[in-house]
C-alpha cells in the first residue's frame, strides 16, 4: 500500500491536531479519552468538541492510566476506541497496553511526542511481556490523515493496540488536507465483543488478558497456553502486515539516509538539495516503525558506501537500521538531542542547511574509503 | 436410622421422599462450576452468589457485563455465565466507565477486593463516584491482600495482624484505615452507598437487599452505587473458620459500620 | 425412650464439595447440623450431618462458600421420632466434636 496524494476539491487548511480527530471520526471512532498534556492536548480538544455530534463520547480522564482504561472498556464492546498522550503519559499506559494486546482487544494510540526519543518505548513497548504493537509514524498532516484511519483498520483486524507516532510540529502544523474516509476493506465482525447478550446462555463471553474464554472445570486460567496463543497471533500479525517506507534516489546512492517523522520531511528536502548538485545520496524514511522496513533498509545499504541516520534522540532507530544493514557498509549517526529549552521537541537544528552539512559530511568520509 | 452422639442422623444424600418444595439449589444458575480453589470459610463465593443472584432476580442478565479487578476473587471472573471484562488491579472502574458510556444500556458492574480498590485504585473508584458514573461497584473487604497472602491493605483495622503488621497494625507506624464507603457517600455523584458483611445468614440476606438497590439504582439512572461487603478470609487473618465470623463482626466490623449509608432514592421518595 | 422433633424442611448435602469450614454449624439457627468427627471425604474434610428439627430456613445454603447444601421444604411439616438423650449432660454436638 502507497501513501496516496489528496484530491485537491476536498481539501480543507486544518491544524495536525484537528485533522487527526476528523480522520479518526471518518475511521469510525466513536470514543475517546485523554489527559492533557502538550502536544497532544488539542487533540483532546478537537475530540471533545466533535464527538458528541456524531453520537460518540470523550472522556477527561483523571490520569492518563485512566484514560486508558476508559478506552481499553469502551473497546471491549466493539465500539472503535482511541486515547493518546505525549512520551511521558505513554509511560503510564505501559501496564494496560501490554495487557490489552493479551486481551486481544483493539486500540489505537496517538503518542503525540516531544521529539523523537519515544522510539524505543512505541517500538519495544515499555510494558511487560513478550507482545507488540504497530507502529507509524506521519511526516506530515496528510499522511496523518491516512494513517489515523489505517490504524482503526488494523487495530480490529489485529485485535491489537496500534500507535501512532506523531510530534509538536504534526500537532501545530497547519496543512491543506482532505479528510475523507479511507476503505481499506472489511474486518472480521467482533463477535468476541460484550454487549450482556451472551450472558445466562451457558457461553458469556470474556474479554481477558488472562485467557480467551470461560473455562467450565475447576482448572480456571491457563497463562503459559493463553501467552503461547497470544504470542502465535502477534507473529502472524508482524508477518503479515506490509511495511510501509518512501524511498528514493538509492539506486545509486553512495550514503542512504534514514530519517523518520517530520524530521524526515527536512531529510527529503535536504537529499534533494544535494541531488541537485550531483551528490549521490538517497533516502530510506520508513513510515511504519513496527513493522520495520528491514527489507528496504537493507536493499538501500547494498549499494552504497554509507548510512546516515538522523533522528531527534540520543539514537534508538539507528539500532533498528545496524540490524537491517547487518555490516554491508558502516551507519553513522547525524541525528541528535532537541536543543529546545522547553523540552517538546522543537529542535532549531531541524535545518535543512545544518542537514546537508551533515550529510556531506558523511559523503566525503565515505568517499575517502 | 444413623445416630451420632444419641441424635439421630437425618439421611442427606438424596431429595426427600415426602412431598417437599426447592427452596434453595446448590450453585446459583449463574455460577458455572461450584467447585472453586479459594480457601475454606472464605467470604468471597458468599458474596459473588449473592451479586449474581441480585442479577438473576431482576431479569438483567442479557444486558450485563462484569469487570473484574484482581484478587482471590478473579478466579470467578472465568467461571460466570454472565459477560466479563477482566481489569487490572485497580482498574475495573475505569474499564467500567468506558464500557457503561460506550453501552449505556448495559448493567455494569465491578467485583474488587479492598486491596485492589482502596489502594492501588483509590483514584478510580473515587473519581467514577464523583462523576457519577452510572456503575455498581462491589468491593469485598476482608482487610488483606489475600491473594498475596494476608499483607495489610488501606482498610486494616487498627490492632490488626498481618504479614506486615505482625504485632498488629499500630497507627503510629502504619496510620489509620480508609472507610472507602464513608468517603464514597459524601460524594455528590454517588446516589446509593451501603456497607454489608456475610458472616451470618441474616447479613447475607440484608446484603442481598442492598446489591439489588443498587442495581436498582443503576437501572433508574440515578448515579453511582456503591456495596462494600466485609468478607471472612480465615488464611489472611491466620484464624481457624468457625472464629472468622466472630473476628470479623469484631474487628472489621467495628471500624467498618455496616448499614445503608446514602439512598438518593430513598430521599427523593422521601421529600 | 423417643420423643418427637417437628421438622418443617430437610437438605441434601454434597459431601464431597464440602471444605469442612465449619461456617454452617454455627450458622444453623435450630443448631441441626453437626459436623462429623473422624469421617472424611474423598479430600480430606469433615462435613456436616444433619439431625432432626430443620426449619427450612437455608441459612446453611446462605452462608456456605461452597454451594453445598439444597434445602428444601415439607409441604406438611413431619413429626420425627428421636431418641431421647441418655443424660441430663445434652451437650450441643458442636460443641462436644469440638
Amino acid at each position: 500500500m502507497t501513501v496516496t496524494s489528496q484530491p485537491r476539491a476536498s481539501r480543507r487548511l486544518l491544524e495536525g491536531s484537528e485533522a487527526i480527530a476528523e480522520a479518526m471520526i471518518a475511521a469510525g471512532c466513536r470514543f475517546f479519552a485523554g489527559y492533557p498534556m502538550t502536544p497532544f492536548t488539542e487533540v483532546l480538544e478537537h475530540m471533545a468538541a466533535k464527538l458528541p455530534a456524531v453520537g460518540g463520547v470523550c472522556m477527561n480522564a483523571e490520569s492518563e492510566l485512566e484514560a486508558v482504561g476508559m478506552a481499553w472498556g469502551a473497546a471491549a464492546t466493539g465500539t472503535y476506541a482511541a486515547t493518546g498522550s505525549t512520551g511521558q503519559g505513554l509511560s503510564l499506559m505501559q501496564e494496560s497496553l501490554a495487557e490489552i494486546s493479551l486481551a486481544r482487544v483493539p486500540l489505537v494510540v496517538l503518542n503525540m511526542a516531544r521529539a523523537q526519543g519515544d522510539y524505543y518505548q512505541a517500538t519495544r513497548g515499555g510494558g511487560h511481556g513478550d507482545y507488540r504493537t504497530l507502529v507509524f509514524a506521519p511526516m506530515d498532516v496528510a499522511e496523518a490523515v491516512e494513517l489515523s484511519q489505517l490504524a482503526f483498520h488494523l487495530a480490529a483486524q489485529w485485535r491489537n493496540p496500534v500507535l501512532l507516532f506523531g510530534d509538536y510540529y504534526l500537532a501545530h502544523t497547519t496543512q491543506s488536507v482532505a479528510v475523507d474516509p479511507i476503505d481499506f476493506g472489511s474486518v472480521p465482525a467482533p463477535d468476541w465483543a460484550l454487549d450482556g447478550s451472551t450472558g445466562g446462555t451457558g457461553r458469556a463471553r470474556l474479554v481477558s488478558p488472562l485467557g480467551g474464554g470461560k473455562r467450565r472445570d475447576d482448572v480456571g486460567y491457563d497463562l503459559s497456553e493463553h501467552y503461547r496463543d497470544c504470542a502465535a497471533a502477534t507473529e502472524e500479525m508482524l508477518n503479515r502486515v506490509e511495511p510501509l517506507v518512501d524511498t528514493a534516489f538509492v539506486d545509486d546512492a553512495d550514503v542512504v539516509v534514514v530519517a523518520f517523522g517530520t524530521p524526515g520531511r527536512y531529510i527529503r528536502a535536504a537529499v534533494r538539495s544535494l541531488r541537485d548538485e550531483g551528490a549521490k545520496v538517497g533516502w530510506v524514511r520508513p513510515i511504519s516503525l513496527v513493522p520495520f522496513p528491514t527489507a528496504a533498509v537493507a536493499e538501500a545499504a547494498r549499494g552504497a558506501r554509507a548510512v546516515a541516520v538522523y533522528e531527534n534522540n540520543q539514537g534508538q532507530m539507528i539500532d533498528d537500521v545496524r540490524l537491517a544493514v547487518l555490516g554491508a557498509c558502516p551507519v553513522h549517526f547525524i541525528g541528535g538531542l532537541s536543543l529546545d529549552h522547553s523540552g517538546f521537541g522543537i529542535a532549531p537544528d531541524l535545518d535543512v542547511a545544518v542537514l546537508r552539512e551533515r550529510i556531506a559530511a558523511v559523503l566525503d568520509g565515505a568517499k575517502e574509503r | 436410622m444413623e445416630h451420632i452422639e444419641g441424635h439421630a442422623v437425618i439421611n442427606t444424600s438424596a431429595p426427600p421422599s415426602e412431598p417437599a418444595r426447592l427452596v434453595e439449589d446448590f450453585t446459583p444458575e449463574l455460577i458455572d462450576v461450584g467447585e472453586h480453589g479459594l480457601c475454606p470459610g472464605c467470604g468471597e463465593p458468599i458474596a459473588l452468589r449473592s451479586a449474581v443472584e441480585a442479577i438473576a432476580d431482576l431479569d438483567v442478565i442479557q444486558r450485563t457485563i462484569a469487570v473484574f479487578g484482581i484478587g482471590c476473587y478473579t478466579a470467578f471472573s472465568n467461571n460466570l455465565d454472565v459477560e466479563v471484562m477482566q481489569a487490572l488491579h485497580g482498574r475495573a472502574p475505569s474499564l467500567a466507565t468506558g464500557a457503561k458510556r460506550a453501552k449505556p444500556d448495559t448493567v455494569v458492574f465491578t467485583v474488587q477486593g479492598d486491596g485492589d480498590m482502596v489502594n492501588e485504585g483509590l483514584q478510580e473508584v473515587l473519581h467514577a463516584a464523583a462523576r457519577g458514573e452510572r456503575i455498581t461497584c462491589i468491593m469485598l473487604n476482608n482487610g488483606v491482600f489475600g491473594e498475596t497472602g494476608g499483607h495489610m491493605t488501606a482498610t486494616t483495622v487498627l490492632g490488626q495482624r498481618t504479614k506486615n503488621t505482625l504485632d498488629g497494625r499500630d497507627a503510629e507506624a502504619h496510620g489509620y484505615p480508609i472507610l472507602l464507603s464513608n468517603l464514597v457517600a459524601q460524594l455528590e455523584g454517588a446516589a446509593y452507598v451501603a456497607r454489608g458483611a456475610v458472616n451470618n445468614a441474616g447479613n447475607v440476606a440484608r446484603t442481598k437487599k442492598m446489591l439489588l438497590r443498587a442495581f436498582e439504582s443503576q437501572l433508574a439512572g440515578e448515579g453511582f452505587s456503591f456495596v462494600e461487603i466485609l468478607t471472612m478470609c480465615p488464611t489472611g487473618w491466620f484464624i481457624d473458620t468457625q472464629e472468622a465470623p466472630g473476628y470479623l463482626s469484631e474487628h472489621l466490623g467495628s471500624v467498618h459500620g455496616v448499614g445503608v449509608l446514602k439512598d438518593r432514592g430513598e430521599e427523593r421518595v422521601g421529600s | 425412650m423417643t420423643t418427637e422433633v417437628l421438622t418443617r424442611g430437610t437438605v441434601v448435602i454434597d459431601v464431597e464439595a464440602c471444605k469442612g469450614c465449619d461456617l454452617c454449624i454455627d450458622a444453623c439457627p435450630p443448631r441441626v447440623l453437626v459436623m462429623t468427627e473422624h469421617v472424611v471425604n474423598t479430600r480430606g474434610y469433615r462435613y456436616p450431618l444433619l439431625l432432626a428439627g430443620c426449619t427450612g430456613c437455608r441459612a446453611c445454603a446462605q452462608i456456605c462458600p461452597d454451594f453445598v447444601f439444597q434445602v428444601y421444604k415439607y409441604d406438611t411439616p413431619l413429626s420425627v421420632a428421636v431418641p431421647e438423650p441418655e443424660t441430663q449432660e445434652a451437650e450441643e454436638p458442636a460443641e462436644a466434636s469440638a
